[in-house]
């Protein structure tokens, strides 16, 4: 008989940490649902399925035990972050196309659990978005209050994409209308369009981004991430944004804009926290989180696309391993002295 | 007294489990029908055995001694006859066997002639002397002979002596019963490391989940005067480890590659000063320890064990439930299964845990890292395991090594909290021990290549010597005839003494010819001249095949065939141990052998 100490050990699990994820995420859904009807969890429930087909078929070709890596819930949790980023209202093929990526080339390509470089879900979102440029930006227009069964039909492609569908997230629409505007429109003046953007960030939005942060600070409170990534991400985005608000706030919209807008709370506490793909040193994660808010506010106000934290995150997972080698923390013993 | 306490970063909570086995005083336990008393029971030298098979000893007689300074004597537990002194299966992980002195009691426990030891004469010296003698190790696990760590810096200052009585593995509860029942006795002990060492301070930390314990030992303190200060450290595995108690206690972390002294601070264990009391004050030697006995047993307890009992045996007399599948020695979280029911106690045994699937679930199947980091969160080392995990399993040692493995000290912690089920520690006692096993090689090979060069260097520099000699030799025979054939030829010719000198060493061995044989050969000469100078060389020539033959050796010229062969055989032998190199039997020309 073998086996090596410790022979006690805490009652933890991959897959209580996924299942703990998925627990945490079911605020932010919930307002989601309620923001667009369920239209959401008819995508959530497709890329999980999507994610358990493609993990299994992985698992069999790599020659793994499949009741022990299809139970771990970190494909769930990869599914569940493409479908809450992804359109609501896009075609089920869309949702599937990306979740395939993922499962497939993102994480079971680079050795599966563990072990892939980037985070499979913002894979996911970026090939899409490169792809399938229109479809990803095609949000249903505020205020659009269709029925499952409408919904289902829409994402099936049992229904034409009714013009209703060809609205944009209030970011991508502010950018858009500040960048036709040529200065006619301002910032100040876009906001009272209440019907888009209600109260902060868009109408509805920010209780969908509250419910990401109320979520994000029991993952915190469970110690299951540690508070260096999101803090980050918060400070260097609203640093970056508010600067840039005092300067001219007639062009550029308030930190808090953005950070209830598109997918700032979601990539703050669930996406940049990824261990896997992210850093591991506490000064390591510092950098990663800034750096992850900084780019994100970049692209989504500079760049060509609607949001940045999917590429934001991409690019900060590419210098993860740099980071970490370079922010060894000391050890016991060899501080230097205060 | 207030004290302002540290923290070390880590560490984890696990079930302490001791409630269990405190309930009853520390009872004796009985003799077991048989002994097996490993020699090589501390770190440092093995020590040698004194007896053999069939021996009578009493109990305290010395059966091992000490080998060198790092190492401590082994002692006869009880009266007996030694049955053999043999191998035997130990207490280690690894089931490998031991030199064990065996020995059956007479049951009559009789003791060797011993008393107290004059204290307040004796040098330090004496005193270090006698607790080796005595067999005085470190009995919180890593039996260190104590007498080895009871010389002070001799640049740096000791400013706190730090004795454990933290106990912080769950389960384990021997300590905790010493200080309750035998306070006085520890405090005793801790004044004599005290004296040796004359720290500005001894602190004695004890986890706050043992409040008896530390009245106990603050009531002994007082009542024998002492100024050492009692200390409740908040109870967090592993707050036991000396490092770390070190670190609450005094704000100082000693890191791998210094040792504790070199900060001005020593750390005993309350268990070792109890053993070093007895030595110096009733002359006794470490025959006996206290075990816990526990887990999954009907009647938890503390015993008094003699050395070398078989751990079966005292497993029985706390009852083992029928379901029990081995036994722990140590905590549960850096101990081990023992290989065998019959190892002995030694004197790193604190604890004997019966196992069972209802104690210790098995092991969920490991999964891959998710690098969530607990275990680096967890480390009271502050080191990063995930990634030293990575490498190991890589077999990438060295970095590994950059990653500081050396400094993790096997607490387990990073195990504990790993959402995967990696057996983290195993990955590192594995890279560790690849590592030791490759730096053996490596310096087996080094001196092996050393070896080889010296070889090289010292036959190089023997040619040398004797290709100079040689050239010496010929040059001065040369110069001798030359002049008799100058001296010769001298009414006749007037040859310069110096072209005929200098000509002859075209006959000596030496490859280049020097500048003035070239100029005798190649300038213009008078004929007559070179007519001497043919004459002369080959004299010289003459001369030397003469010499030469008359040089052959004499001494084997007239063997015995058997005594020819005799010198056949050695000269075969040396050739086959690579003592000379291979030479033709016949015997050189004598030329080259100067004489």
């Amino acid at each position: 008989m073998f086996a090596p100490a410790p022979f006690l050990l805490k009652d933890v699990s991959v897959s209580q940490v996924m299942i703990q994820v998925c627990v945490a995420l079911i605020p932010g859904i919930a307002a989601y649902a309620s923001l667009v009807g369920p239209a959401i969890l008819v995508q959530l429930v497709i890329a999980t399925l999507a994610a358990l087909v493609a993990e299994a078929i992985m698992l069999k070709v790599r020659g793994k035990p499949l009741a022990l890596f299809l139970t771990d819930g970190s494909a769930i949790v990869t599914a569940w972050l493409i479908a809450l980023t992804f359109p609501p209202l896009a075609p089920w093929w869309l949702i599937v196309t990306g979740t395939l990526f993922a499962v497939i080339v993102a994480k079971h390509l680079y050795g599966g659990l563990g072990q892939n470089p980037f985070n499979p879900a913002m894979v996911a979102f970026a090939v899409c978005i490169v792809a399938f440029p229109a479809l990803m930006s095609q949000w249903p227009s505020v205020g659009l209050q269709l029925g499952l069964v409408e919904q289902m039909n829409i994402i099936l492609g049992w229904a034409p994409r009714v013009d209703a569908l060809s609205g944009a997230t209030p970011l991508d629409a502010m950018k858009t209308a500040l960048k036709l505007g040529e200065g006619s429109f301002d910032v100040t003046t876009l906001l009272a369009n209440q019907d888009i953007y209600g109260n902060f960030a868009g109408r509805g939005w920010e209780w969908v981004a509250a419910g990401y942060l109320l979520g994000g600070l029991w993952l915190w409170q469970r110690k299951l991430i540690t508070w260096h990534v999101p803090l980050a991400f918060i400070t260097s985005m609203t640093v970056l944004s508010g600067a840039l608000w005092l300067y001219n706030p007639s062009q550029f919209a308030s930190p808090l804009f953005h950070l209830l807008s598109g997918g700032a709370m979601l990539g703050a506490f669930f996406i940049a926290t990824d261990p896997v793909s992210g850093c591991t040193t506490p000064r390591g994660k510092l950098i990663f989180g800034a750096g992850c808010g900084l780019l994100a506010y970049i692209i989504r106000v500079f760049g060509g696309y609607p949001d940045g934290v999917a590429f934001a995150v991409l690019l900060m997972n590419l210098s993860a391993p740099l980071i970490d080698l370079l922010t060894q923390p000391p050890i016991f013993g060899m501080k230097e002295k205060p | 007294m207030l004290m302002n306490l540290f923290k070390f970063k880590g560490g984890v909570k696990p079930p302490t489990n001791k409630t269990q086995s405190v309930t009853l005083p520390i009872a004796q336990a009985p003799l077991p029908s048989r002994l097996v008393v490993p020699l090589h029971q501390s770190i440092g030298g093995m020590p040698q055995p004194v007896v053999q098979a069939g021996d009578k000893v009493l109990k305290g007689q010395l059966i091992g001694k000490a080998d060198g300074w790092i190492s401590a004597a082994v002692h006869a537990p009880t009266s007996g006859t030694v049955l053999e002194v043999a191998m035997h299966v130990q207490p280690h992980p690894s089931g490998l066997d031991a030199l064990c002195v065996v020995i059956e009691p007479d049951g009559k426990d009789e003791w060797i002639a011993h008393g107290p030891l004059d204290y307040a004469a004796m040098t330090p010296e004496a005193v270090r002397e006698h607790l080796q003698q005595s067999g005085v190790v470190g009995l919180g696990g890593a039996v260190f002979p104590t007498h080895g760590k009871l010389t002070a810096s001799k640049t740096i200052p000791m400013e706190e002596l730090v004795i454990n009585g933290a106990e912080c593995e769950p389960f384990i509860t021997c300590d905790d019963l010493l200080m309750r029942e035998r306070a006085e006795e520890v405090v005793r002990g801790i004044g004599i490391f005290r004296d040796l060492l004359l720290p500005k301070k001894v602190l004695i930390g004890i986890e706050d989940n043992k409040p008896e314990a530390a009245a106990a030992m603050r009531a002994a303190v007082q009542a024998l005067g002492e100024t050492f200060v009692v200390v409740q450290v908040p109870t967090l595995y592993p707050a036991g480890g000396a490092k770390q108690l070190i670190r609450v206690l005094t704000g100082k972390e000693v890191p791998a590659s210094k040792r504790s002294t070199d900060l001005g601070v020593q750390c005993f264990n309350v268990a070792t000063a109890y053993t070093a009391w007895r030595a110096i004050a009733h002359g006794e030697p470490v025959v006996s320890r206290l075990v816990t006995v526990t887990g999954n047993v009907h009647a938890p307890r503390n015993y008094e064990v003699l050395i070398g009992t078989p751990m079966g045996e005292l497993l029985k007399l706390a009852q083992p439930h029928p379901d029990t599948d081995g036994i722990i020695m140590g905590g549960p979280m850096m101990g081990f299964l023992v290989p065998d029911r019959q190892v002995p106690v030694v004197k790193a045994t604190n604890c004997l845990i019966a196992h069972d699937d209802r104690l210790f679930p098995p092991k969920a199947p490991e999964m891959p890292c998710i690098r969530c980091g607990a275990c680096a969160r967890a480390c009271p080392h502050e080191l990063q395991p995930f990634e030293m995990y990575w490498f190991s399993r890589a077999k990438n040692f060295g970095k590994t090594q950059e990653y500081n493995i050396f400094d993790c000290i096997e607490c387990g912690c990073c195990s504990f909290v790993c959402p995967s089920r990696i057996p983290l520690v195993q990955y590192f006692r594995f890279a560790k021990s690849e590592i030791w096993a490759r730096e053996r090689e490596k310096n087996a090979s080094d001196q092996a290549k050393t070896r080889f060069e010296f070889k090289q260097l010292r036959e190089e520099r023997e040619k040398a010597d004797k290709a100079e000699k040689l050239a010496k030799a010929a040059a001065a025979q040369a110069a001798k005839k030359a002049a008799e054939a100058a001296a010769a030829a001298a009414e006749s010719s007037a040859a310069p003494v110096a072209d005929t000198a200098s000509a002859p060493t075209v006959t000596t061995s030496t490859d280049a010819p020097s500048a003035t044989t070239m100029e005798a050969t190649a300038g213009p000469r008078a004929a007559p001249e070179n007519d001497v100078k043919r004459a002369t060389i080959e004299a010289a020539m003459a001369r030397a095949k003469a010499q030469r033959e008359a040089a052959q050796p004499k001494n084997t010229e007239n063997l015995t065939p058997e005594q020819q062969k005799a010198a056949a055989d050695i000269e075969a032998r040396r050739v086959s141990a690579h003592l000379i190199e291979p030479e033709p039997v016949a015997p050189a020309p004598a030329s080259e052998k100067p004489e």
